[in-house]
């Protein structure tokens, strides 16, 4: 294995794992927003329906950000040091929203308290769901724009350089594009044709809101965070990613509409997929611009051969498990009688 | 607080908390994979009862070992940069493979929590088999990177900066195999322990419940056996500590001034003063004989270090050490008792006393690990990589740490109340003598 190819396929790896976080760890944070918002005479079905779908693969899918973490700190030590240091104060309050997020979803599903009790770790999580990815969303946009510097041995202002309004528009699309997949995908959780309508139309209005938050994360990147900016623009090979993303957006909007929920999931999924990539391949071969880029932040060949090698054995014992966990809970049971009270369920089908 | 106490304080409380987490989450999967595989091989629903309920406590133990786990992954860089910087390249091999063993440990803990109706029974079993596995192996990757902290080695130091850093070398440093060792140990011992109390604190108030008596007759027997093999996993680490870091044995013993015929302390309060040990009773020549095989073994006292290579402080080193292995003994000695019922009389329950005993001996794995890494790493300091980088060298610039001490602490005192709290229901719910049938049969 030469260093270059090493060095893309950690890459390459780093940017599969934040992928798979997104798609399904961002998915189970925006399944706790639509547990906030859960409303209408179905609430309390929404509510179960979000337990159910969590419940089995959250602690897994929350393993891709570690994943993340540890990649990062092993392929790209200066990155990582120099990350930790400029961004320690929202990266700890997003610590806080992971702990409390996670601990209050198995409080409310294990602890078997009363109602009262179950409500009220229920508020939590939920509350903690709508935080943290916009946390994670001020994180990433502060690394876009270019706000943290190389060597922050000397840095003396830890808020302001995260305090700024692109920051918190990436946080609020951040929450924005979590929320929209999970009431995509919580269409396809469900037998039940009134919920899944429920959940339809959430996604339908995320989805409108994912798109003009988009627009305001642009107008705001084109003044403040220029790097970005030139690289989403000025390149050829950044445009027909864009083009993909805004024709597979649409496609999930419309098939949300013709209740072609299957579709709209591979869809959208795609769609989250292309904003993350649009980001990578724009700040590309960045890592933290300007001064560290994938070459000068790269720990040496030898420790990236053996990531590497570690990280291809690790992932033939790993897609296949994490396969059979969606399978086995993301599957509908194949002898289970149609509900009665779902009718509509053999045309919809 | 100082910035560099009020960091050093956060990592301690962070892994202090996490570590009762991990324990559990190591061991607590073997304990029901043996109760589900007891329930196929007898056919009796008790067993499968028991799994069950395990199950369900357990998976509160395992959400909060995964976020306080999360929180442990970014304070080593938020509080560490530079520590971090320095030697991501070379330790961060075993994080990623721990990553991909938590990986394997939370998939399959899906499959198990939540799969008894799902999948078929055998695979519900081994499933419970993978999570068990996967969950040592984490554990002995983190204890492989805390062990490189104690005997750095995979590099050359040119001026001050690793070179030619070798990952594959990292892995193997001369203290891992036995720090893995004694603390895979360790969390079954622990884990055992706990539960053997509990439900014998039950089994006392309710006499005869089988559901109490079964789960008893696993956790006490794992948790006995690897009480008894800890004493020698210590002797064994005691005597690589002698050899690797001398200084820390010497802490460890508070032994001020070395040579041959060094005594064994029992007690004791290190005067880092005076340099003397107070109070302490001295079994002369112990040491020499223990670690050298021969009573006229020198052994180095902290007299032949400098002074600002010592750990501080010197009293937490030194009675974490005598607490660990006071434990230690204490749970062998009980793991015998019940050895020698079972050898004598076939049965620990009619042995009230016993019960008891383990009742009160609930707590002392858990003390014992808390102390055991008090051990470890205070007597590490002045170092994080110990001859390498000193602590000081590797803290953040950000300033105020002490708010997120305060922060984390809090936190984790409410969510160590609310485990508590939920646990505990879930022991008074356990079923009464009369309820266990009935339950069992409805499963
Ligand atoms: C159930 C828990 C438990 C029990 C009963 C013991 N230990 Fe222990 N000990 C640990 C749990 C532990 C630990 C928490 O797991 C440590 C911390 C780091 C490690 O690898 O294991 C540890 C560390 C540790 C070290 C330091 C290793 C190092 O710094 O590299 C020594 C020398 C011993 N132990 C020795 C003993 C002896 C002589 C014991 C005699 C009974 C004993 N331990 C019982
Ligand atoms: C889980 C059980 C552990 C416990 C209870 C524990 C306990 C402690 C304590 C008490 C300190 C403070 C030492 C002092 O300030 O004097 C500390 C520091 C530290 N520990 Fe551990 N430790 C554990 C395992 C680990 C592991 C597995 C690692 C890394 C792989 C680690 C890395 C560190 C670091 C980086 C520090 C801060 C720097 C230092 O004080 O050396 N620890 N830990
Ligand atoms: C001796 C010390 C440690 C041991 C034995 C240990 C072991 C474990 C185990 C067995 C688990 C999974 C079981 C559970 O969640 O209850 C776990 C969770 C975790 N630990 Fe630790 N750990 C230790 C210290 C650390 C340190 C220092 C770090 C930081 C680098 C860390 C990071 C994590 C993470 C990220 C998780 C969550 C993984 C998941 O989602 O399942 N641990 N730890």
């Amino acid at each position: 294995m030469t260093i270059p190819f090493a060095l893309f396929f950690v890459c390459g790896a780093l940017l599969v794992a934040l992928t798979i976080y997104v798609l399904t760890g961002g998915a189970d944070y925006g399944g706790g927003v639509w547990d906030l918002l859960a409303a209408g005479p179905r609430a309390a079905a929404q509510r179960d329906l979000i337990e159910r779908a969590l419940g089995p693969v959250w602690e897994a899918d929350h393993v891709w950000l570690i994943l993340v973490v540890v990649i990062l700190f092993d392929a790209f030590p200066p990155a990582f040091a120099a990350i930790m240091i400029a961004m320690h104060v929202p990266i700890t309050l997003m610590l806080v929203g992971i702990v409390l997020r996670g601990s209050a979803f198995s409080f409310r599903s294990y602890g078997g308290g009363r109602d009262r009790a179950q409500r009220e770790w229920g508020r939590l999580f939920s509350i903690a769901s709508l935080v943290t990815p916009v946390l994670l969303g001020v994180i990433i946009g502060a690394i876009a724009s270019g706000s943290i510097p190389k060597d922050p041995r000397h840095i003396t202002d830890f808020l302001l350089p995260w305090m700024t309004p692109v920051c918190f528009a990436v946080g609020l699309f951040a929450l924005a594009l979590f929320a929209y997949l999970a009431a995509v995908y919580l269409t396809l959780e469900t037998d039940d044709a009134a919920l899944r309508d429920d959940f339809r139309l959430r996604a339908i209005a995320a989805g409108i809101a994912v798109g003009a938050i988009a627009g305001l994360v642009l107008l705001l990147a084109h003044r403040e965070a220029p790097g970005i900016w030139a690289g989403l623009t000025q390149r050829v090979w950044t445009w027909p990613l864009i083009w993909l993303n805004g024709i597979l957006a649409l496609a999930a909007l419309y098939a949300l509409w013709a209740r072609r929920f299957a579709v709209a999931r591979v869809c959208a999924a795609g769609h989250v997929a292309l904003v993350l990539w649009g980001w990578a391949f724009a700040q590309f071969p960045f890592l933290i611009e300007p001064d560290l880029d994938i070459y000068n932040a790269a720990a040496p060949p030898i420790t990236l051969k053996i990531l590497a090698g570690a990280l291809a054995a690790g992932a033939l014992i790993l897609l296949p498990s994490y396969r059979y966990l969606l399978k086995v809970f993301k599957s509908r049971p194949k002898h289970r009688p149609l509900s009665a009270d779902s009718p509509v369920e053999r045309h919809s089908q | 607080m100082p910035n560099i106490l009020a960091a050093r304080s956060q990592m301690a409380m962070s892994l202090a908390f996490h570590i009762i987490f991990s324990c559990i989450g190591i061991a607590m999967p073997l304990l029901m994979v043996v109760a589900e595989w007891l329930h196929r091989r007898t056919g009796d629903q008790v067993y499968l009862l028991l799994a069950r309920r395990w199950a369900t406590g357990t998976a509160i133990m395992f959400a909060v070992g995964a976020v306080s786990g999360t929180v442990l992954s970014f304070e080593l860089g938020l509080l560490w940069p530079h520590f971090m910087k320095w030697s991501g390249a070379i330790i961060g091999m075993p994080f990623s493979l721990e990553g991909f063993a938590f990986f394997t440990e939370a998939i399959f803990l899906g499959i198990y929590l939540y799969g008894w109706d799902r999948v078929a029974p055998r695979a519900h079993l081994v499933a419970g088999f993978i999570v068990a596995f996967s969950g040592m192996i984490s554990g002995v990757f983190v204890v492989i990177a805390n062990s490189w902290m104690n005997t750095p080695v995979g590099f050359r130091l040119v001026n001050g900066l690793p070179v030619d850093i070798d990952p594959i070398a990292s892995l193997t440093n001369p203290a891992a195999l036995h720090e893995t060792v004694h603390m895979t140990i360790a969390a079954y011992a622990a884990t055992g322990f706990v539960v053997a109390g509990i439900h014998a604190a039950m089994w006392l108030r309710d006499r005869g419940n089988l559901f109490h008596q079964r789960a008893i007759a696993i956790a006490f027997a794992i948790g006995a056996i690897a009480a008894v093999l800890q004493p020698l996993s210590g002797d064994a680490s005691a005597r690589a500590v002698a050899r690797l870091q001398p200084l820390k044995m010497a802490a460890f013993e508070g032994l001020f001034k070395g040579g041959p015929h060094a005594p064994l302390a029992i007690g004791g309060i290190p005067d880092v003063k005076d340099r003397k040990l107070d109070y302490a009773i001295e079994l002369p020549s112990m040491l020499s004989i223990m670690t050298g095989h021969n009573p006229d073994a020198v052994i180095r006292g902290l007299d032949s270090f400098p002074e600002r290579n010592w750990p501080a402080p010197m009293i937490a080193v030194h009675l974490a050490f005598q607490i660990m292995v006071g434990a230690g003994f204490a749970m062998a000695g009980l793991a015998m008792w019940g050895a020698l019922l079972i050898v004598r009389r076939r049965t620990i329950f009619d042995s009230i006393w016993l019960l008891r005993t383990m009742v009160a001996a609930a707590p002392l794995g858990l003390i014992a690990v808390e102390a055991g890494w008090v051990v470890t790493e205070v007597g590490r300091q002045p170092w994080i990589i110990y001859g390498v980088m000193r602590t000081a060298d590797a803290l953040t610039p950000m300033p105020g740490l002490t708010v997120t001490f305060v922060l984390f602490s809090a936190l984790y005192l409410f969510l160590g109340v609310t485990v508590v709290y939920l646990l505990w229901r879930q022991v008074i719910l356990s079923p009464t003598r009369a309820e266990v049938p009935v339950q069992a049969a409805a499963l």
